[in-house]
C-alpha cells in the first residue's frame, strides 16, 4: 500500500508517497539518489547502508522507510557545508582511511553520531562505536584513528 | 522491496491489540530487525505485520513505590544502556544488552523484539530469567502476567497467544536488591555475533558466605536456562576457588547443550563451566555486592 510521509532529507523537508514494503535504503538511493548509502548485505550485517535517524546510526536496510515520517534523516552527502568537508570528512582525508571507500560512508555515519556526543571517548569505546561496520581494505587502523582525529 | 502482505501501524496499545484481533494471523513488528531478515530470506512470506513503533507508552523504564522496575518492550538496547534506573539497580542487565548485535542494531533492535523472537541465544535473556522476569501480556480481551521461564516453549516458540502482545517487562525489588551481576557472552566476534555461550550471574555474599547465587545460560538447552542445582548448592558456602568450581560442575547438570558449526557440545560444557566459575570469582572480587 502507497502511503504518504514527510521527512527531513539533509535539512530539506520532503513529502513523498512510499510502499510499505519499501526499505528506507532504497527510498534514498531510488528516490533521492543518494548513492552514499550503499547496499552491502541487506540484512543490517554490515552497516554500508547506516544513516542517521534522528541522530541515530541506523541501517537503513532492515528500516522500513514509512518509519522515516516525521523524522530528520543524514546522509553523507549533506555533511559537506560550504564546499568544506566535515571535520571527520576531513580527518577520514588527512589519515588515509579510505581505500576502495564502499565502506566509508557507514563509518562516518556512526563516527558522526559520536562526534555529536561532545565528549571524550577512549580508543576501546571508539572501536566499539564502529565495529558494526565491516572494511575489507583498510584492517581498521586507520579509519580508528581518523574517528579518534576527528573527535578531537 | 519487502515481501509484506499487509503492514499497519498503530499509535496506541488498544489500537494495535484491535489489527491484531481483526486479522488473527498478523503479527507485531517493533524494531524489525529479526522479523525483516527472515522476510529476507524468504521465510515468513507475506507476513501481515502490525508495526508498534511508534507507541511511545512502551518505551518507558520506570520504578514505582515497591521497587519494582518496569521496563516497556519497545526499549532498544542503547536505550537500556544509558537509562538511569538500569545503571542504578540492575546495571549488568544494561551490560548484558550491550553484548548484543553492533551499535545500529542496537540503536533499534528493543528488549521485547529480543524475548518474544524466543531464541535460545538472545543476549537479554538469560540476565531476565536470573531476575525471574515477570511478562505482562495483553489481547484485546484480557491480559495476564507470567515468569519469563513460563514464557520460553522451546527453540524460537513462546507462548504468546493469537493476538497478544508483549507490553511490560517487571522486575520485583526483593529480586535485585543487594545483587551484583554480570553477563559473559563467549562469542567468535566482539562485534555482530551470535553467543556460543552466555552466561549469567547474580550473586549476593555477605561476609564471604553466598546469600543467594542465581545462574542461567543462552545456547545451553533448546530454550534460556536456570542452574537449580548449582543455584542450591551455592548457597550458604563460603566462595572459594573450589566452590566457584563446584558451581560450575553442578550447572551441568540442568542444561543440555548441543553439537553445532558454532561449537560442539564438549566445547560448550567446557565453556559452562567455566563462565561459571570466573563470573563466581570476579563478582567476588568486586565484592559480591553492589548498593541498591
Ligand atoms: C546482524 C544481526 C545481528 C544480531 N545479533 C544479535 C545478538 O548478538 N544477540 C541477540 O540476542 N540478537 C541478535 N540479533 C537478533 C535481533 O536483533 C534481536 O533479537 C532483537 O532484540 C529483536 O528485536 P526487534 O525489536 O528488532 O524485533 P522484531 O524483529 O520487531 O520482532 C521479533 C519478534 O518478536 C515479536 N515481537 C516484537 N515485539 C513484540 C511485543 N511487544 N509483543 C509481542 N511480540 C513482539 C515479533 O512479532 C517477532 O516475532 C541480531 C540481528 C541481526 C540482524
Ligand atoms: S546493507 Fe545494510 S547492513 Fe549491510
Ligand atoms: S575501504 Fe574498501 S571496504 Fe573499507
Amino acid at each position: 500500500m502507497l502511503r504518504k510521509i514527510t521527512m527531513t532529507i539533509n535539512g530539506e523537508k520532503r513529502t513523498l508517497e512510499v510502499d510499505d514494503r519499501e526499505s528506507l535504503l532504497e527510498v534514498l538511493r531510488e528516490r533521492f539518489s543518494l548513492f552514499s548509502v550503499k547496499q552491502g548485505c541487506s540484512v543490517g550485517e554490515c552497516g554500508a547502508c547506516a544513516v542517521l535517524i534522528d541522530g541515530l546510526s541506523i541501517n537503513s536496510c532492515i528500516y522500513l522507510a514509512v518509519w522515516a515520517d516525521g523524522r530528520e534523516i543524514r546522509t553523507v552527502e549533506g555533511f559537506e557545508q560550504d564546499g568544506k568537508l566535515s571535520v571527520m570528512q576531513q580527518a577520514f582525508v588527512d589519515e588515509g582511511a579510505v581505500q576502495c571507500g564502499f565502506c566509508i560512508p557507514g563509518f562516518l555515519i556512526s563516527a558522526t553520531e559520536l562526534m555529536e556526543k561532545k565528549r571524550s571517548f577512549s580508543r576501546e569505546e571508539v572501536r566499539r562505536a564502529l565495529s558494526g561496520h565491516l572494511c575489507r581494505c583498510t584492517g581498521y587502523q586507520k579509519i580508528v584513528e581518523a574517528t579518534e582525529k576527528g573527535l578531537k | 522491496m519487502y515481501d509484506i502482505g499487509k503492514y499497519q501501524e498503530a499509535t496506541t496499545v488498544e489500537e494495535a491489540l484491535r489489527y491484531l484481533h481483526d486479522d488473527p494471523g498478523s503479527r507485531i513488528i517493533a524494531g524489525g530487525t529479526d522479523i525483516l531478515i527472515n522476510v529476507r530470506e524468504g521465510k515468513d512470506m507475506g507476513v501481515h505485520l502490525v508495526g508498534i513503533q511508534r507507541i511511545n507508552p512502551l518505551r518507558k523504564i520506570i520504578v514505582n513505590r515497591e521497587g519494582t522496575l518496569s521496563i516497556g518492550p519497545l526499549v532498544t538496547f542503547t536505550e537500556l544502556e544509558e537509562n538511569e534506573l538500569i545503571n542504578k539497580y540492575v546495571s549488568y542487565l544494561g551490560q548484558a544488552g550491550g553484548t548484543m548485535g553492533g551499535p545500529q542494531l542496537r540503536n533499534i533492535a528493543t528488549i521485547g523484539g529480543n524475548i518474544c523472537n524466543g531464541a535460545t541465544s538472545a543476549d537479554s535473556a538469560s540476565m531476565l530469567f536470573c531476575l525471574n522476569a515477570r511478562l505482562h501480556l495483553r489481547t484485546k480481551e484480557s491480559e495476564r502476567t507470567i515468569p519469563i521461564q513460563d514464557f520460553y516453549l522451546g527453540p524460537g516458540k513462546v507462548d504468546l497467544k493469537s493476538g497478544e502482545m508483549l507490553t511490560e517487562i517487571l522486575i520485583d525489588r526483593i529480586d535485585y536488591q543487594g545483587f551484583a551481576g554480570k553477563y559473559t557472552k563467549f562469542s567468535q566476534r566482539k562485534a555482530l555475533d551470535i553467543a556460543t555461550i552466555g552466561c549469567s550471574l547474580m550473586l549476593k555474599i555477605r561476609k564471604n558466605i553466598i546469600e543467594d547465587l542465581r545462574l542461567a545460560y543462552g545456547v545451553a538447552a533448546p530454550t534460556p536456562v536456570r542452574c537449580c542445582n548449582a543455584e542450591q548448592y551455592a548457597v550458604g558456602k563460603m566462595v572459594t576457588l573450589e566452590v566457584a568450581k563446584t558451581i560450575g560442575m553442578k550447572a551441568l547438570e540442568d542444561v543440555s547443550p548441543r553439537d553445532s558449526w558454532r561449537g560442539s557440545k564438549a566445547y560448550r560444557e567446557q565453556l559452562i563451566q567455566e563462565l561459571a566459575q570466573r563470573a563466581v570469582m570476579e563478582l567476588l572480587d568486586q565484592g559480591g555486592k553492589k548498593d541498591a
